[in-house]
């Protein structure tokens, strides 16, 4: 049985696309059999994002509506042979989404599969309610600013209730917080909403924080996960909060500032 | 606190103001997401009937939802206007 991730967020550009690639490939490279799946119907990205946009024949549609079976319509990430993409489809409308089509779906490919990546979309319709109705566990990615926090608790209250598990009155979606596009110096200037400001509003289990990074739109010029950029900072976050989520314990970074001469000399806390 | 936090501290600080304002916000939002669907239908609908016979604001009715374990109770309040 796979377990089923659903990365959302409620409001756009906050970088659910970009985490769903991350963890994906981080868990594949893990050595768990991984598939994950664009939901955003109609504006499909994550192809370009994981840079199989060349590669794509068939969609998630397509083998809802017997067009196509699964084994067509999986790409095979060329990096890591675990992983595999199942795209959006870029035409059709977003009622071709189905719970019983998704159910179906998601039910085969956890048959082999150890992890299923729920790309959602943005917003709060069928696209968005069909990433996170089958979720095992919900990655709700924030950005430290008013609207992405407000939204982000929208989100949590339709896990609670419209979900699967909420349906069945079975155990809760496991929800855990990603914060993206953290800037420690921000926060210490009182410009920005620091983690725990975050945390006392959402009340989330902290799964990790992602600083502002150069890498993340390098990693996507190029159609590679961020996570594969192990040097940089946003590479180094999300391979710990892969590490987290298999329950490994890892102390959190990039919270705080990186420690100049000038600061060191001066003393801050 | 280091000697230029020291120096900064004077200055208005919108974090605080962001979390200030969400708090409230998300509060608000969370005692509405409980309450039954069709409360806002239910609340138009009172008003309708009661305007027939008085004539009141909008503002005059209020509805109140709350839940206390197993118990619900729904509460409304009219504040009929004196010279009828």
């Amino acid at each position: 049985m796979a377990r089923i991730i659903v990365v959302t967020s409620g409001k756009g550009g906050v970088g659910k696309t970009t985490t769903s690639a991350a963890i994906a490939m981080g868990l594949a490279k893990r050595g768990y059999k991984t598939a994950v799946i664009d939901f955003d119907v109609g504006l499909r990205n994550l192809d370009l994002i994981m840079g199989c946009e060349r590669r794509v024949v068939y969609d998630l549609v397509n083998v809802i509506n017997n067009e196509a079976t699964l084994n067509q319509a999986l790409i095979k990430d060329k990096r890591c042979e675990q992983l595999f993409i199942l795209p959006a489809s870029q035409t059709r409308d977003k009622d071709a989404l189905t719970t019983e089509g998704v159910g179906k779906i998601l039910e085969e490919l956890s048959k082999d599969f150890d992890y299923i990546v729920c790309d959602s979309p943005a917003g709060i319709e069928r696209g968005a309610t069909m990433a996170m109705y089958f979720a095992d566990d919900a990655f709700v990615v924030t950005n430290p600013e008013v609207s992405s926090v407000r939204d982000s608790d929208r989100m949590l209250g339709i896990l609670s209730s419209k979900s699967r598990r909420a349906e069945k009155g079975e155990e809760p979606i496991n929800e855990y917080l990603l914060l993206t596009r953290y800037s420690p110096e921000r926060v210490r200037l009182g410009e920005m909403l620091s983690v725990d400001d975050v945390q006392d509003i959402l009340s989330l289990k902290l799964l990790g924080v992602i600083p502002e990074s150069k890498a993340v739109l390098n990693a996507s010029n190029s159609g590679t996960p961020v996570i594969l950029d192990e040097e940089s900072d946003a590479g180094q976050a999300y391979i710990d909060i892969v590490a987290r989520y298999l329950g490994e314990d890892k102390p959190h970074r990039f919270i705080e500032e990186k420690k100049g001469l000038f600061s060191k000399i001066f003393g801050s806390k | 606190m280091s000697l230029l936090d020291y120096f900064r501290s004077s200055k208005p600080n919108s974090a605080s103001l962001a979390k200030e304002r969400l708090q409230i916000l998300v509060a608000h939002e969370r005692t509405s997401r409980n309450q039954p669907s069709y409360l806002p239908a239910l609340q138009r609908e009172i008003m309708e009937v009661i305007r027939k016979y008085v004539n009141v604001d909008q503002d005059a009715i209020t509805v109140h939802f709350d839940q206390e374990g197993n118990q619900e109770t729904l509460e409304l309040n009219i504040v009929l206007p004196e010279d009828r």
